[in-house]
């Protein structure tokens, strides 16, 4: 059966499927109900030629990445692009690491999703509940039922408080605070700036989480920060993860555990966290271990979307599994996974994003083709540590090989030094979010920095 | 880097933190070897455990102590009674695999 839905001058058909074909041509066999089904505005124009559906679910970093690629590429008189998003803010997510500091206001981290989309691709606003595989289906929480050929995951990771006995108990957001979300990030800020110092604990409930360095970072952070209001020796900062060390990467937690005895914070790892003590003020592990803290800067669990546990998609964390290589998921060869919403073994993090984005953009053309998919991603990512006044460091690493000295983007110029401390790193880091609303949003290319890591310049 | 190491009777091949990289090489006598080794005692319900590891294993399943708390074998509480400390990188040492790449 044909269901036909009037949008923005065109004519979307949606037709219940239950083998994928992709490039099966619906419009011969348009129904008299159809074309009986006329506007008089555009039954002119209903001659119609039916469009074949792109939809991407999530506008952030991955979705708006990927639509904006998309739209230069694919042939608008044979596909239409969707996009939907719960919201329609978009947030510069990196930029949560800085907003408890003061360092980035809220205007900083916020812009409307819409104005990094073309024109050309639909967007909807309307939070999406299930999507249907065999059906080529997603439903949506307005009631909307939207059909597609391609669908592509991009719903991202959230943290989730209630996966630790007492984490959101009547201390959230008294004393125990997150900075992975927007509201956190706030009212993390308003605490720092009056809290008279104690002992801080900045922790991270289990792995993966989004950013993995940035716990690290915070860290780093409030070092500083609490330097430069006079007060450092009124605060005990601890570091506690589930780790057996600051990083999961030998070289680099060489490096910053340096750092962390450098800057005097106390390092607590493999704790593996069972339950938050609200009244007495303490994290308590399975082995019994515990410990106390005036204010708790956590890292709840990280989980992917609820629409893919809706959809009996995803693993035990719904993340989705896919294909480490091609990012063609392992549900539906017509669904793609892009950004933190995948369980492929590498950093969820903008980069990362950023990297997957060109080669799941070539594949979803290849699949288009009919051609046979790349397996090209190598598990690329590159992020700045912010290390407190004023410098950063700089790692670069993918599947195979782990974070090294060394100089990027220009193998043996720079001018960042990979795994070192400097000033210029820094400000790469500050200088980032221009490149990422200007430039990465929209798929602009960044001098030098190219999808599959270069082994060029690196000290192995 | 990938050293030899000598094991009741046998030679196995280890990385740098004692992991074994050759799961083929594997028997429950080395098993029992590198639990001593790790101060464990193994019980029948410590060799289901390692037999569960081993399985999800071979079935190319990625593990994470979540994943153990929810497989029906062992709570969290009991895989950490069982190996304490660092319950997962103890558990696979013992099962002969790769530490979990759990940790990115």
């Amino acid at each position: 059966m044909f269901k036909v839905i009037y949008t923005d001058n065109q004519y979307h058909l949606h037709r219940s499927q239950t083998a994928l074909h992709l490039y099966c041509v619906i419009c011969n066999s348009i129904s008299k109900e159809s074309k009986s089904n006329t506007n008089p505005k555009t039954s002119k124009t209903i001659t119609m030629k039916h469009k074949k559906n792109i939809l991407i679910l999530g506008a952030g970093t991955a979705g708006t990445i990927m639509a904006n690629q998309l739209v230069k590429e694919v042939d608008p008189h044979t596909w239409n692009i969707t996009i939907a998003d719960a919201t329609n803010t978009h947030y510069y997510q990196p930029g949560f690491l800085f907003l408890p500091f003061g360092i980035y206001d809220e205007e900083d981290v916020k812009k409307p999703i819409r104005s990094f989309l073309p024109d050309e691709v639909k967007f909807i606003q309307d939070k999406a509940s299930e999507i249907k595989s065999e059906e080529q289906q997603v439903l949506f929480e307005s009631g909307k039922t939207i059909h597609y050929d391609v669908l592509i995951i991009a719903t991202g990771s959230t943290i989730d408080s209630s996966e630790i006995e007492g984490m959101n108990g009547p201390e959230w957001r008294k004393s125990i605070f997150d900075f992975y979300t927007f509201e956190g990030a706030k009212a993390l800020r308003e605490k720092l700036a009056t809290w008279e110092g104690g002992k801080l604990v900045v922790h991270i409930t289990e792995m993966p989480i989004k950013c993995p360095v940035a716990p690290l970072e915070f860290s780093f952070l409030a070092d500083d920060y609490f330097g430069k209001k006079g007060m450092r020796d009124k605060v005990d900062i601890t570091y506690v993860t589930p780790l057996s060390g600051a990083f999961t990467k030998p070289r680099a937690t060489q490096k910053l555990e340096y750092l962390l005895k450098e800057k005097n914070i106390n390092i607590v790892s493999d704790f593996a966290i069972e339950s938050v003590d609200n009244e007495n003020k303490s994290i308590k592990d399975y082995s019994g271990k515990e410990v106390p803290f005036d204010l708790l800067v956590t890292v709840p669990t990280n989980k992917g979307s609820q629409v893919i546990e809706q959809s009996g998609l995803g693993d035990e964390l719904n993340f989705v599994p896919t294909d480490k290589g091609t990012l063609q998921s392992k549900v539906s060869a017509n669904i793609f996974v892009l950004g933190d919403a995948t369980n492929i073994p590498t950093s969820k993090a903008g980069s990362v994003t950023h990297f997957q984005a060109e080669i799941l953009f070539e594949n979803v053309l290849r699949f288009i083709r009919k051609e046979e998919l790349l397996p090209e991603f190598d598990g690329h990512a590159n992020c700045f540590i912010e290390t407190g006044k004023g410098k950063a460091l700089l790692i670069d690493f993918n599947y195979d090989h782990e974070p090294v000295e060394g100089t990027f983007p220009i193998a043996g110029i720079g001018p960042l030094r990979l795994l070192k401390e400097s000033r210029m790193n820094h400000w790469g880091k500050l200088a980032f979010r221009w490149v990422y609303w200007n430039m990465l949003l929209k798929a602009r290319p960044i001098p030098f920095v190219k999808a599959r890591m270069s082994l060029a310049g690196k000290n192995f | 880097m990938i050293m030899l190491k000598e094991l009741v009777g046998n030679t196995i091949d280890v990385n740098e933190e004692g992991f074994m990289t050759d799961f083929t090489q594997w028997n429950t006598q080395i098993g029992e070897a590198l639990a001593t080794e790790n101060e464990i005692s193994m019980t029948p319900k410590h060799w289901e455990v390692i037999t569960y590891i081993q399985t999800e294993y071979k079935n190319n399943v990625p593990l994470s102590i979540r994943k153990i708390g929810k497989s029906g074998v062992v709570d969290i509480k009991e895989f950490y009674t069982l190996f304490p400390n660092a319950p997962l990188k103890t558990a696979t040492k013992i099962a002969g695999i790769p530490k979990p790449v759990s940790c990115i």
